[in-house]
């Protein structure tokens, strides 16, 4: 260990600047990149409000950042460096000797095999500062550029369409463009759930200013809802749409002949390939399956709408085409000179909280860093700028190849950090069994459990999480915001620049990763961004260089760049073109012929489109945590369109076996119009650790874009079959479980626990040993094994630990009554007497614990006929017959009217209750 | 001029007849009652609470005596009936003058048995059937006596109750595997067991008593397993017989109990009998409820109107030891019927539903008997259960919410 204190780091990256104990961050989820207000509580959790000074969100959350509070705990957390010893456990370690073992091994490896034996799998969750570290050992000083990231799988093809039309991966507008545009066209985005809060501030202006919305996906989503048109095109056609734009563009004169002249090259062919695409209306329209009308709508709005920004995300960037679709739509742009101009741009949204941070950095396999890329001069500028001899010379393998490298055994080492590569790679079962060859693997984590971890790390390195590390991310519109520190480092935990700084350090690398602080990074960062830069890279954040610890602290959100010397950023790029080409034009890209890369067959007739869900995050180890956004969709699902299910005999809140040619789910069927016919819709959320059947990225074709390498998430052929359940229920636990075999069933949070919602086909018997296997002796149990019913809960004290319900498939019930219950600390006498029911008893009226047997007679009713005024068991008697058969309860009635004689008047019941 | 129709026997079946035949027969006969018991008719059911403290003895009394003289009834209580004369309809007593009557009726009740094993003779051996036995049990109890109850029906845990509330240790020994077998299935019986463990009871079963030992008086029991529990009372609870000496002796059919047909007339003319003595198509009842039954067909049958008894569903609808148990019809459940089960141990209930071909058949409570009697009325109805089934363990509020309403 070096005398680096890391909390010391963390310390100085505390700012709470805001109120009192309010520190000012970042939103690790999407790349709209909301400030965020955290107050900590002294319970380890913080209350969490929108910031309302951040330019990107002026307050608002969505759902999740909301629910940030609630995903604070430390239940799940990895606390302490593990090890896998000899007889295959993790087992704990110190730091200093897991970094020794991870130097080591990898020394030795690189040593035998040479740079391109290892790797490093990086995250758009990490910090610009991480990522850079990360990528200066490997590519500077390991000498492989194999680092690439989960990015890959998220906006690659907006880099590659960039880097193609614009000489370098820039985004040319800022959010106000969505304030000041008259036209917002959607393309493959469902904003309305993946961007909650920039979506709104595109609804704000539709009403306010009156702009008009387009959106263009498969899928009807939330996000075509507000749509003044739906245009639900056939999945991969895209490039058809936008080819028949710019052929409409060139036709109805609205092209910028001067911008084009000026700033532009390629323009000729270009046109002259749409035409060949979509040469008019009608051909669009025959290529995009949408009517002639539609089509025509959107050109003519198109055309004669000056201010118009083009959003596109997943469904543009993951395609086999992507980077040909990304193309296609800058071309329009390019072609109206509408880029660059308050609300008229071509506007790339990014999925994850630093996804534009680790591009700045180069964190990509086919980028060196900072913007520079693999060319001779680059080469040599990077080289001396880090003073790295072994630096590397060409591209890495990108994702999808690197894991198909590690499955040859060509890669025999893997750095993964904080990201899921077994749930979240296409042909996702292929991947995690190729993890398992691996010689050597490390993750830098902050959980203890998860797909990937189960799929055989060596060495497991606790890393800071959100709330705990500092550092910057920057967000869709080049925003380099702070994300700061308002929670202690738990356990041994370490930010991940330290990590990999110490791992350098033992390699031999010392004097190159002598950071002491996240600031220390970003200064380097900043440098080597503006060294030799001249203005001939569009990434130069040369005026924060020389940021003192205090300023980097202390700093605002800013846009890049940020030029040594600039007092305001640039807003904007390219309305009078300037290009990073060496001719500075931009390029207008002929893009290839649209066609999906895969055909649907008799035995896959069915496309599988992937995507989010509105309130789930990822593979849900931080967003799973929240009992308020597991409710919003609980159970991994498929949708699919009526005729679709009708054909396919899959009926409504049913299920479903999913198959593809690359792996297989069990989904619960939604059957929507929304979704289109032909199409399957899946969420990626779901993992081995929170359902037995949902990791739908096994489901997903490995087959990826030429240019950008991302995998055409969006077009699987599939086929999908009903598959029967017998019986369903649902647990309600404490803490996790292990359910019997071949249970179907999933996981979410609920207030204070665990809830599992299962479907099972085996006797019902299974389940009493099961529980008893765990639970306490103090049990209550309801059985109708006729009826098909099995429901136990146990308790401690009166406090529900865990409680089941299984019963009939079609007669499943709703666990909301019990959910409720198990919030509680404690169970009333009534409650547990009416639990396992599943039903509601507010409002049922209840007599009271019967006094008299023989005439079925409550004590409530007892005592409010004594509290009416019958004072004496006689009385009651001839009111109620209580006591007038055996007459063994009189002494109580008796009793009861002397406690009644003793209370006051107005709570009679209170008191007799509360003396039994 | 009134018909003489006299009643031997002064417990609470005779109380309820004479109390019925007030309502539909007032003035039509002079009515005597003849007991042996030295008090007015009490509540024997209340007999445990008297002795566990939670009544007092004067509490139980059925009517004051102010009630019996304003409906004209002779009572003569402490007073033993010996002979009846059923040729010149006369009832001869102890040391009292004979009373002659037109109309007789047996409520003589029952004795409880004592176990034919060495030493049930010894001081210290005990019953537990009525008041003079709880003054005796509340004496043992105040000195803090060490007893053994033999029995583990209704009475004896009453007894045993009783005891430990009053402040003796207690054990209770059983010779069935389970506490009232007749009343309960096992889980229910186990239950129970726990329930009453819990109030400081000691409860043995597979307990079959070999001897009790002692010199004069009683200082153990053994059993037939060995086993040897120290004691200084010993009350025996092990069942009861009916008391039907004087009608045998009489020449009145009887088998176990005096055999009565569907007015409650025995097989002589104008003699009726009913209660716990009675013997009904072969069935002697050991409970209030179908005396009480039996009491309301008789006061009308001799009122002269028509009045049958066609036996009583028997129904288990009690409190034992301070624990509310429920049963009656199949609970066990034949062959063919289904069971649904609810237990929370821990929580003290214990319920189970037993349903054949749609209907329920037969039910056991214990802990919660809150719809005892909407069960017992699903069990003597037999409507189908099919549309309530999912809900009816959880109560009629809840599986037909609109009564409820």
């Amino acid at each position: 260990m070096t005398s680096i204190d890391p909390t010391q780091s963390l310390s100085s990256g505390r700012a709470p600047r805001g109120p009192v104990g309010t520190t000012r961050t970042t939103c690790p989820y999407c790349g709209v990149g909301c400030g965020v207000l955290a107050t900590p509580d002294r319970g380890g959790g913080a209350a969490i409000a929108g910031d309302p000074e951040h330019p990107a969100n002026f307050g608002r959350l969505c759902s999740k950042g909301s629910a940030l509070g609630e995903t604070l705990g430390l239940e799940d957390r990895l606390l302490h460096p593990m090890i896998r010893c000899s007889k295959g456990i993790m087992e704990r370690v110190a730091w200093t000797d897991a970094l020794d073992h991870v130097a080591h091994r990898f020394k030795h490896i690189v040593a035998r095999d040479g740079p391109d034996s290892v790797a490093f799998y990086l995250s758009g969750q990490l910090l610009t500062e991480d990522y850079y570290v990360a990528n200066k050992l490997m590519k500077g000083f390991i000498g492989s550029a194999n680092v690439d990231t989960n990015s890959r799988l998220c906006m690659a093809s907006s880099v590659a369409g960039h880097r193609r039309a614009f000489g370098a991966d820039t985004v040319p507008g800022c959010y106000e463009d969505l304030d000041q545009a008259d036209l917002l066209v959607l393309v493959g985005s469902n904003a309305a759930w993946c961007h909650p809060v920039l979506f709104q501030r595109m609804l704000a202006n539709k009403q306010t200013r009156g702009a008009r919305i387009v959106v263009i996906d498969p899928r009807r989503t939330d996000t075509a809802g507000d749509a003044d048109l739906f245009l639900g095109l056939k999945p991969g056609t895209d490039t058809a749409l936008f080819a028949g734009l710019l052929v409409h563009l060139a036709d109805s004169a609205a092209l910028d002949h001067g911008y084009i002249e000026r700033h532009t090259s390629g323009f000729d062919e270009a046109l002259a390939r749409a035409r060949g695409i979509a040469g008019s209306v009608a051909a669009t329209a025959l290529a995009t399956g949408l009517s002639e009308s539609d089509v025509a709508g959107f050109f003519q709005m198109f055309g004669t709408t000056p201010r118009v920004v083009t959003l596109y995300s997943q469904g543009v960037n993951q395609s086999a085409q992507g980077t040909d679709k990304v193309n296609a739509i800058l071309n329009c742009h390019l072609a109206t000179g509408r880029i660059g101009k308050p609300g008229a741009s071509p506007f790339s949204l990014t999925g994850q909280p630093n996804a534009m941070g680790g591009r700045e950095v180069g964190g990509l396999a086919n980028q060196l860093a900072a913007h520079m890329a693999f060319t001779p001069p680059d080469i040599d500028r990077v080289r001396r700028f880090w003073k790295a001899p072994r630096i590397a010379t060409h591209e890495g393998l990108k994702a999808v190849q690197m894991f198909e490298a590690i499955a040859r055994g060509e890669i025999k080492a893997l750095w993964v950090m904080g990201t899921n590569p077994a749930v979240s790679l296409p042909d996702a079962d292929a991947a995690r069994a190729a993890l398992k060859k691996l010689e050597l693997f490390v993750i830098s984590e902050n959980v203890r459990s998860n797909d990937t971890v189960s799929a055989g790390a060596h060495v497991l390195l606790p890393a800071l999480a959100w709330g705990e590390k500092s550092g910057t991310v920057t967000n869709s519109e080049r925003r380099i915001s702070r994300q700061r520190a308002f929670l202690p480092a738990p356990g041994e935990a370490r930010p991940d620049w330290w990590i990999v700084g110490e791992v350098a350090k033992r390699l031999g690398f010392g004097s190159a990763f002598d950071f002491k602080s996240a600031a220390d990074v970003f200064r380097e960062h900043a440098g080597l961004s503006a060294f030799e830069n001249n203005g001939g890279r569009d990434f130069d954040i040369g005026a924060l260089q020389s940021l003192s610890d205090e300023a980097f602290d202390a700093m605002t959100p800013v846009l890049w760049p940020m030029r040594y010397g600039d007092i305001q950023p640039q807003q904007r790029f390219f309305a009078e073109g300037g290009f990073f080409a060496n001719d500075r034009r931009a390029r207008f890209v002929a893009p290839e012929i649209p066609a999906l890369r895969t055909e649907t067959t008799a035995g896959r007739p069915l496309r599988l489109n992937t995507g989010r869900v509105r309130d789930q995050w990822h593979t849900m180890t931080r967003s799973g945590m929240s009992a308020r956004l597991g409710q919003h969709l609980p159970a991994p699902f498929v949708e699919i369109h009526p005729a679709d299910a009708l054909r396919s005999g899959v009926t409504d809140d049913g299920f479903a076996r999913v198959v593809t040619d690359y792996g297989q789910c069990i989904l619960k069927v939604v059957v929507s119009e929304r979704q289109q016919r032909g199409m399957l819709f899946a969420p990626i959320h779901w993992s081995e650790q929170n359902a037995s059947a949902a990791r739908v990225g096994a489901l997903v074709a490995p087959f990826t874009d030429p240019f950008s390498g991302q995998p055409e998430n969006k077009a699987t052929p599939v086929t999908i079959v009903p598959y029967e359940y017998v019986f369903r229920g649902f647990v309600l636990s404490r803490t996790h479980l292990e359910l019997p075999p071949h249970v179907w069933w999933t996981r979410v949070s609920v207030t204070a626990g665990y809830g599992y919602l299962l479907a099972d086909n085996a006797d019902l018997a299974r389940w009493q040993p099961w529980l008893r296997s765990f639970a306490g002796s103090d049990l209550a149990e309801y059985r109708d094994f006729g009826g098909g019913v099995y429901r136990a809960a146990s308790f401690a004290e009166n406090r529900i630990e865990t409680c089941l319900f299984v019963g009939p498939a079609h007669d499943a019930g709703d666990w909301g009554v019990v959910r409720n219950l198990f919030a509680q600390a404690a169970l009333s006498d009534d409650q547990r007497r009416m639990l396992l029911s599943g039903k509601s008893t507010d409002g049922l009226a209840s007599a009271g614990p019967i006094v008299c047997a023989c005439f079925g007679v409550g004590r409530d009713t007892i005592c409010n006929a004594i509290g009416a005024g019958a004072r004496s068991a006689a009385k009651i008697g001839l009111q109620l017959k209580a006591g007038t058969n055996c007459g063994s309860c009189i002494p109580e009635l008796k009793r009861l009217i002397a406690q009644a004689d003793v209370a006051t008047p107005d709570a009679p019941r209170r008191q007799a209750v509360a003396a039994i | 001029m009134s018909e003489p129709l006299v009643v031997v026997g002064n417990g609470m079946a005779a109380a309820r007849l004479v109390d019925e035949l007030a309502k539909v027969a007032l003035g039509r006969y002079a009515i005597a009652v003849i007991g042996d018991e030295p008090r007015l008719a009490y509540n024997r059911v209340l007999l445990s609470s008297v002795l566990a403290g939670e009544t007092a003895s004067h509490d139980i009394e059925l009517k004051p005596a102010t009630w019996w003289r304003d409906r004209g009834v002779t009572l003569k209580y402490g007073c033993v009936a010996t002979e009846i004369d059923v040729g010149r309809r006369e009832l001869k007593i102890a040391h009292e003058e004979s009373i002659a009557f037109s109309r007789l009726v047996l409520a003589t009740g029952s004795t409880p048995l004592r176990l034919d094993v060495p030493g049930a003779g010894l001081a210290g051996v005990n019953t537990f059937r009525d008041s003079r036995d709880v003054d005796l049990l509340l004496a043992l109890a105040a000195q803090k006596k060490r007893v053994v109850v033999v029995g583990g029906g209704l009475l004896g845990l009453e007894a045993a109750y009783g005891l430990a509330k009053a402040g003796a240790p207690v054990t209770l020994i059983h010779l069935m595997d389970r506490l009232m077998e007749r009343q309960l299935d096992a889980p229910a019986a186990e239950l129970l067991k726990s329930l009453v463990e819990r109030k400081g009871i000691e409860v043995l079963l597979n307990a079959n008593t070999a001897r009790l030992h002692g010199e004069q008086h009683i200082e153990g029991v053994e059993l037939v397993d060995g086993r040897r529990i120290e004691a200084d009372a010993v009350i025996f609870a092990a069942g009861i017989r009916p008391n039907i000496a004087l009608a045998r002796d009489a020449g009145i059919p009887v088998n176990r109990g005096i055999v009565v047909d569907e007015h409650l007339q025995t097989g002589a003319p104008d003699i009726f009998a009913l209660g716990e003595c009675a013997e009904h198509r072969g069935i002697c009842y050991g409970l209030v409820e179908p005396a009480y039954e039996q009491a309301g067909v008789l006061a009308r049958h001799l009122a002269g109107a028509a009045s049958a008894y066609n036996g009583s569903v028997v129904a288990t609808n009690l409190k034992v030891s301070g624990v509310a148990v429920f049963s009656a019809g199949d609970f066990i459940g034949a062959d063919g019927s289904e069971a649904i089960v609810l237990s929370d141990v821990r929580h003290g209930t214990y319920k189970k539903l037993v349903i054949a071909n749609g209907r329920l058949t037969g039910a056991v409570l214990v802990g919660d008997t809150t719809d005892a009697l909407w069960y017992l009325g699903l069990i003597r109805n037999q409507k189908p259960v099919a549309a309530i089934r999912a809900d009816m363990m959880f109560g009629r509020v809840l599986a037909v919410p609109s009564r409820a309403a």
